[in-house]
């Protein structure tokens, strides 16, 4: 049996060293390169919104409840969101997709959320823009004297936007005048950003001219994008082409050239052909169309809940819940050791090493500690006593019942587990409810609850079991123990 | 000896006098429910210390916009001096809410402090509360069938699990009850964080309750023979240092909680902390002498459920009159079952005079 236990006792030991290891405020993360392994992982706390303070919005597609939404057209808006939130420059945004028509946005730490809402509440603004005689390479950033809508600055083609073409080309148009392209689009590779500074480009006329963009194939089989514009855009685009013969003119979406042409005539039929040397691959094309349409996003959202958590209200919380947590503990520690005595005292060395391992394992899995998290947190810990408890109070009885001290102990570890299995799972169904509850409406308060529970239930039984047992037959097998007193009995 | 299973009816009284209140005051003025369940929208702000505007002026800059079903509550921080303003509206955009944040701080004070803005739209509040429902039903069915199977080697294993299900919803009614008369008097609201703590109680009521149906199964298999009550109460009397102790662990996190964790967590704290005494009350005092009178006096039972759900007591009743049963049972049920009727009716009555 020593041996057993000291073999444990080494288990425990190591465990706890790792656990405080990872605990440190200063840990510098998991870096392990050898050969073929290689992992590289931050190790922190994650804290929710509520306590750093920054906001959550859900975005549901604007379209009929009976509709159904694309798939794909809603995973296109995700990654159009998730480039525009990179342009806000918040750290670890969280982009998700719930359902087949919602999307969910938290933006931790944000200090301007009306600034966030307009990047990605409000669709893209495309604009016609007056070159002159410069050509510029597609995706270059630029100014011009429309008012800027949206602060967000793209800086990579959306080259990320898959999109299998499902339109295929039939509209006939006849154009009067032909835009070709002398710049080439090479969306597929990355294109750096041609900074354009000082210049500020003449708006000719904006998306809201538009009628309608599509794709369209041509004689020889090359993709092109035909637009219709409306009776304004029609005047203002035949005005424009007839005063500008041989200039430069470009098409700019969220101030990022999406393409450049030469006038070649005038334009007055108010119908557009983009067409480009060699032809657009289709995927691209689409992008485009897709990007002409709804300004920026395949499919209209609307904000159909907003949370937002002032950063004092924030660190109000922190500071509070953990000055609490800390009293609360002390006083757990102490009523334990008072109570129970020696017992008392080898379960509070437990529940140290109970709270080191828990709060390792939210920093490593990463569970993202909300307010409410902490307060699952706490009650756990109230849980892990629990276990003790039964324990103790089995182990007095039997002692009472006059067995000696090593039978009384092993009696009360056995006797006192059914009870604590029993109770604990009913505790841990609980949780897989809440668990399905909080991860279906966004509501990451209630899962964050469920997951730090239910991480401290399972973990309570471990130190209570394991840890606490270890440590109770070494104290017996040093023979320092002998009277029942040690027991509070 | 203690003896607590025969001063039953005095615990069940006990018991009573909480969740009556609470029942009537949960039928006349409803739950408080939050914008997570209702929709709508709420900010929180903040102005320095004697510069807060007035609720009725703030209603009033509220009713130019279009807002007229507004509550604006006030409260402030001891320590900085901060004057808090509380405002429930319809939703609005975050748009919107710029512009009355402006317009108050035009004609009344400036803005320290924007706490929280939330909104929420009416079709996630409706899927919201459906899964809410569902998951309390969920979560009592599954923890039902759960101890039905733990018990199962035990004779009658569905009576311990309907006494521990009583014993949940006993806790549940508790909370509720409560909750509803503090919506009232104190303006507590019943929000996503209040169902996480309502079946934070369920979790914990089982689990306390198991902690003694557990011992009643071990001193059955040890004692056999000997009467129930003494089973029972030796069971009670055995895990009560358990239970208080557990119960004193639990109290001092939540009484830290509470006293220290600061507004945001206070109501939640003070839901947990209602729910767990209740627990711990209930599987002392109630669960377990609940399957004494199971065993000695089902009849009073049938009546109490008759009382609560009148329905049954009629079914019952009926049944038993026309295939010559028990004459006394029959009408101990109806007359219960009318009584829970006429209780039912009075209330709703009572309700539609004050409304």
């Amino acid at each position: 049996m020593p041996r057993r236990n000291l073999v444990l006792l080494g288990g425990i030991i190591i465990l706890a060293a790792v656990a405080i290891w990872v605990d440190l405020p200063t840990n510098p993360g998991i870096h392990i390169h050898l050969g073929p392994i290689q992992v590289d992982r931050e190790v922190k706390v994650h804290q929710g919104l509520d306590l750093q303070g920054g906001m959550q919005v859900l975005l549901e597609a604007d379209v009929p409840p009976d509709e159904s939404v694309d798939r794909q057209a809603i995973a296109n808006a995700k990654a159009i969101i998730e480039k525009r939130v990179d342009g806000l420059g918040v750290s670890e945004p969280l982009i998700q997709l719930q359902g087949t028509r919602r999307i969910i946005v938290e933006l931790p730490g944000l200090k301007n959320p009306e600034e966030a809402i307009a990047a990605f509440g409000k669709t893209g603004l495309l604009e016609f823009i007056h070159a002159g005689n410069i050509y510029m390479p597609p995706g270059s950033l630029v100014q011009t004297t429309e008012e800027v809508a949206t602060p967000s600055v793209e800086a990579t083609p959306t080259a990320t936007v898959e999109v299998t073409p499902t339109l295929t080309a039939t509209i006939a148009i006849t154009p009067t005048a032909t835009v070709t392209p002398t710049a080439t689009i090479t969306a597929t590779e990355p294109l750096g950003p041609t900074p354009t500074p000082e210049r500020i480009f003449e708006t000719i006329m904006t998306g809201r001219n538009l009628k309608s963009a599509n794709l369209t194939v041509d004689d020889y089989n090359q993709t092109q994008i035909a637009f219709a514009l409306d009776e304004e855009g029609t005047r203002i685009f035949a005005d424009y082409t007839a005063r500008n013969v041989g200039q430069v003119m470009c098409i700019v979406l969220d101030k990022e050239v999406v393409s450049c042409a030469t006038v070649k005539d005038v334009i007055s039929r108010g119908e557009v052909l983009l067409t480009r040397e060699g032809g657009f691959t289709p995927a691209e094309a689409e992008s485009i169309v897709i990007r002409l349409r709804y300004g920026a996003l395949p499919i209209p959202l609307r904000v159909e809940t907003h949370r937002e958590v002032g950063p004092t209200l924030g660190e109000d919380s922190v500071r509070k819940s953990t000055l609490a947590g800390t009293i609360g503990l002390s006083m757990v520690v102490a009523f334990m050791l008072i109570y129970y005595r020696l017992p008392g005292l080898l379960a509070d060395l437990a529940l140290g090493i109970y709270a080191a391992v828990v709060f390792a394992l939210f920093k490593l899995i990463p569970v993202v500690l909300t307010l409410a998290g902490i307060a699952g947190f706490i009650l756990s810990v109230g849980m892990a006593v629990d276990a003790n408890i039964l324990i103790f109070e089995r182990l007095k009885e039997e002692l009472r019942a006059g067995k000696g001290l090593h039978q009384a102990v092993e009696q009360g570890f056995s006797r006192a587990w059914p009870s604590i299995r029993d109770s604990n799972f009913s505790t841990l169904i609980t949780c897989v409810i809440l668990f399905w509850l909080g991860s279906y409406f966004g509501a990451s308060i209630v899962k964050g609850f469920a997951l730090t529970l239910a991480i401290g239930v399972l973990v309570s039984m471990f130190t209570a079991i394991i840890v606490t047992r270890t440590f109770l037959r070494l104290v017996m097998h040093l023979g320092i123990v002998k009277t029942h007193w040690w027991f509070g009995v | 000896m203690l003896d607590i299973v025969s001063k039953r009816y005095w615990c069940f009284l006990i018991s009573a006098l909480v969740i009556i209140p609470g029942v009537i005051s949960l039928v006349l003025f409803g739950l408080p429910l939050s914008i997570d369940f209702t929709s709508g929208s709420l900010l929180e702000i903040a102005f320095e210390e004697g510069r807060r505007p007035q609720p009725g002026e703030v209603k009033e800059l509220l009713g130019d916009y279009g807002l007229d079903e507004v509550s604006v509550q006030t409260s402030s921080d001891p320590v900085t001096g901060s004057e808090f303003l509380l405002i429930r509206t319809v939703p609005i955009d975050s748009q919107k809410k710029s512009e009355i944040e402006a317009a108050i701080e035009e004609r009344f004070a400036p803005i320290i402090d924007e706490l929280r803005f939330e909104s929420i739209g009416a079709r996630v509040s409706m899927e919201t509360t459906r899964r809410a429902l569902y998951a309390i039903g969920l979560a009592s069915i599954a923890i039902l069938l759960y101890i039905c199977w733990a018990f199962r080697h035990v004779p009658n294993p569905v009576r311990f699990g309907t006494c521990a299900t009583i014993a949940t919803i006993h806790d549940v009614l508790v909370v509720v009850g409560v909750v509803a008369i503090l919506g009232r008097l104190r303006g507590w609201e019943v929000d996503a964080l209040f169902l996480t703590a309502l079946l934070t109680v369920i979790g914990f009521s089982v689990h306390d309750t198991i902690v003694v149906f557990d011992r009643i199964r071990e001193n059955m298999k040890r004692r056999a023979g000997e009467p129930i009550e003494s089973i029972v109460n030796h069971s009670i009397i055995q895990t009560l240092d358990r239970s208080l102790n557990t119960e004193l662990g639990v109290l001092f996190t939540l009484t830290a909680l509470i006293l220290f964790g600061g507004v945001t967590i206070h109501v939640f704290a003070f839901t947990l902390l209602i729910g767990i005494v209740s627990a711990t009350y209930c599987s002392i005092f109630n669960a377990s002498p609940l399957l004494v009178e199971w065993e000695r006096r089902p009849e009073r039972l049938l009546y109490a459920l008759s009382f609560i759900l009148p329905p049954v007591g009629i079914v019952v009743g009926l049944y038993s009159l026309l295939r010559g049963g028990s004459k006394v049972l029959a009408k101990g049920c109806l007359l219960a079952a009318g009584l829970g009727v006429a209780t039912i009716v009075a209330l709703f009555f009572l309700r539609r005079v004050i409304a």
